[in-house]
């Protein structure tokens, strides 16, 4: 397969390998709420709340999470679609936002979201699709339309099948497959994939899920891979961060997580996991009720209304992050022996 | 009562005109269902489960479909019966629960009326008992501090709590079966757990029939006493739930298990199901999932194929169908 032709040549590596190529730290959105009436106090959706992380270069950073947990904010957070309420962002070393623009981050960073319909413009044929970024970005627009047709290629597509079509002309596979091969245009470094399969259907999901794994030794990417599937999260990703109302409860190596769970969070969305042998089905749920609201959140650990080993200390103070050796770290009094938490050493 | 089947449909077909010609959605599929079983219909989008879930009920537009077979319920062909008997059925006999619960209520009335109403259509019982019922229904689904849920609209309730409220909807007239079309695929996994259990348990206690409609192998080895594989608009394979999905035959369900994502694979490619289901407007002479199949022959190709049932009880919808219960 040949390469893309360097129409818009791959941003250069500027702190080596051990430089994380993401760093984020204490990023938090707030979104106002409106109010049932006119004197009604201000209420805000702590969606994004003092996150931080950072994923190191080649790796695939899983993000894990029920709705309302602020994976897809982050996520919007990141791209800089929306604008952090406080936190700061460095990029293989330099800050967003003084030291790299936004439009400079885009090229470095690219997205593919959900819905493969929704994110495409219904109006354009597909090569006018693939093209635009990569002529807003400086190319003359034959080099555009030319990367666009081999980009194609390299998404698994027939570019003369393909280019001349409508997105409503496609099944969500192909589209999806477009998508990723628009995200591509630019020569990301980062690829943020929102649920970017979890519309597909089982059979083509695993093409897509395939795919990506080849792109990404062939790209030199990294990814953040947000699902709600546990088992696809297992699969791709190198390190997983687990998220609850806008907190990052746990992250850390994806074995790791998978095999010793610490948050009682990460415990309970494993056993949440439907069994697929009809011989050993669940018992029990694991939680009970629907995660809260992220306007007005428990004080203290968020997770506390919900949990099964909550204690006194747990509403009093928030958990601070304890850092159990090799890279795995949890936000939970349980696994801080200083917490106070009056079973913190049976579980620690 | 006893001896005639609970519900039974025989060459059941439904095709669409849209612009693009007839899209055959259905594509003549025989099951049934017995009092107390929960039958799943597996398949991915476009395979026709939904659409067969609806034509159980009548609610596809009759202007639009041409609907071929038959489906009798309780012994009464449903096609067959003036529109009026067909809504005493439904909610009654008959009830469904949808994917998207917000949808499916009417935003403007409290929950606690919209069973209520249910309750009166279907019965001749006072208001007073009706609301007696709606308020009984939603403890029996779980809903905590149900008295004050009852004076709640369906969009101040969290998704989960809406699924629950549309389930007690659904059992207002203990109906003897409920169809159920992905009812847990829109909510959150430890929601998805407690509704799945919800469901298992009133079924159980209820004894009512389910068929559930679900594109997630972990949904039907939850619930289903039997599964029946959907492909194309035809039911490709069916048994009991520890056949099909332990040990499944048709190479599509093979080909289905496979490609699901699970623990054991990390680092290993995926065995992908190479293509794409059929277009429905222009479905292939022979059997659906040929141009996809490691296992085609010339025959495939010709005529689709025959159903054969096995001595266990199973049927497989293949031409290699015997040497697939040999392997």
């Amino acid at each position: 397969m040949t390469m893309v032709p360097h129409a818009l040549p791959p941003v250069p590596d500027v702190g080596g390998p051990a430089q994380p190529l993401l760093k984020v730290d204490g990023l938090t959105k707030h979104f106002p709420v409106r109010g049932t009436g006119f004197f009604a106090p201000k209420l805000v959706a702590r969606a994004v709340d003092g996150v931080s992380f950072s994923i190191a270069k080649g790796e695939t950073l899983g993000v894990v999470g029920e709705s309302g947990c602020g994976k897809s904010t982050t996520a919007r957070l990141l791209m800089r679609l929306i604008e952090p309420d406080a936190g700061e962002m460095v990029f293989d070393g330099e800050l967003v936002g003084e030291e790299l623009g936004i439009r400079d981050l885009r090229r470095r960073m690219q997205m593919v979201f959900q819905d493969s319909y929704a994110s495409l413009n219904p109006r354009l044929i597909i090569a006018d699709s693939l093209a635009f970024a990569p002529t807003v970005h400086g190319i003359p627009h034959a080099e555009a339309m030319a990367a666009a047709a081999e980009l194609l290629e390299q998404v698994g597509l027939d570019p003369k099948a393909v280019l001349g079509r409508y997105p409503h002309q496609l099944s969500g596979g192909q589209r999806q497959r477009i998508n990723i091969a628009r995200a591509l245009a630019l020569r990301p470094r980062l690829v943020i994939l929102d649920e970017a399969v979890s519309a597909l259907d089982k059979s083509v999901e695993a093409q897509v899920l395939n795919l990506l794994v080849d792109l990404k030794r062939r790209f030199d990417l990294t990814y953040v891979f947000i699902s709600h599937d546990l088992n696809v999260v297992h699969y791709i990703a190198d390190r997983a961060m687990v998220m609850y109302l806008g907190k990052v409860v746990e992250i850390g190596p994806v074995d790791r997580i998978y095999a010793d769970p610490r948050h009682p969070y990460t415990r309970a969305l494993f056993a949440a996991r439907l069994s697929s042998d009809p011989e050993r089905r669940s018992v029990a749920a694991a939680l009970e009720g629907d995660p809260p609201n992220p306007i007005n959140p428990p004080s203290g650990c968020r997770f506390r209304t919900r949990c099964p080993l909550a204690g006194e200390i747990c509403a009093a103070h928030e958990p601070v992050v304890t850092d159990l050796g090799e890279g795995h770290s949890v936000a939970c009094h349980l696994a801080d022996p200083a917490s106070g938490h009056s079973e913190a050493s049976r579980h620690g | 009562m006893a001896d005639t089947p609970l519900l039974s449909v025989s060459g059941l077909s439904v095709a669409f005109d849209t612009p693009r010609g007839t899209a055959k959605a259905v594509n003549g599929i025989d099951f049934g269902l017995d009092r107390g079983e929960i039958l799943c219909l597996l398949g991915e989008s476009g395979s026709g489960k939904s659409v067969t879930l609806r034509a159980l009920m009548r609610l596809l537009p009759e202007r639009r479909s041409k609907i071929g077979g038959r489906v009798t319920i309780e012994g009464e062909d449903l096609y067959a019966l003036p529109e009026r008997r067909v809504e005493d059925l439904r909610g009654k006999t008959v009830s469904m629960v949808f994917q998207d619960p917000m949808l499916a209520f009417d935003p403007v009335y409290t929950i606690g009326r919209q069973i209520a109403e249910t309750i009166l259509r279907h019965e001749a019982v006072s208001r007073a008992e009706a609301d007696r019922r709606a308020l009984e229904l939603l403890e029996k689904v779980q809903i905590p501090s149900a008295r004050r849920r009852l004076d709640a609209y369906p969009h101040e309730m969290s998704g989960g709590m809406r699924q629950r409220a549309m389930i007690a909807l659904a059992l207002a007239c203990n109906p003897s079966i409920l169809l159920a079309d992905e009812p847990t695929t829109a909510l959150d996994a430890t929601v998805q757990m407690q509704v799945l259990l919800l469901l298992r348990r009133l079924q159980a206690e209820t004894g009512m029939a389910v068929i559930m409609v679900t594109h997630d192998i972990g949904v039907a080895a939850e619930t289903a006493d039997r599964v029946a594989v959907m492909y194309a608009g035809r039911i490709v394979e069916q048994g009991t739930a520890a056949q099909v999905l332990k040990t499944p035959r048709h190479p599509y369900s093979v080909g289905l298990f496979a490609s699901t994502v699970h623990a054991g694979l990390k680092h290993q490619r995926l065995d992908a199901i190479p293509g794409a289901p059929p277009d429905l407007t222009a479905l292939p002479a022979g059997c659906a999932f040929a141009p996809r199949c490691p296992r085609r022959e010339a025959a495939c190709e010709v005529a689709p194929p025959p159903v054969t049932a096995t001595a266990d009880g199973r049927s497989v919808v293949c031409v290699s169908a015997a040497a697939l219960a040999r392997s």
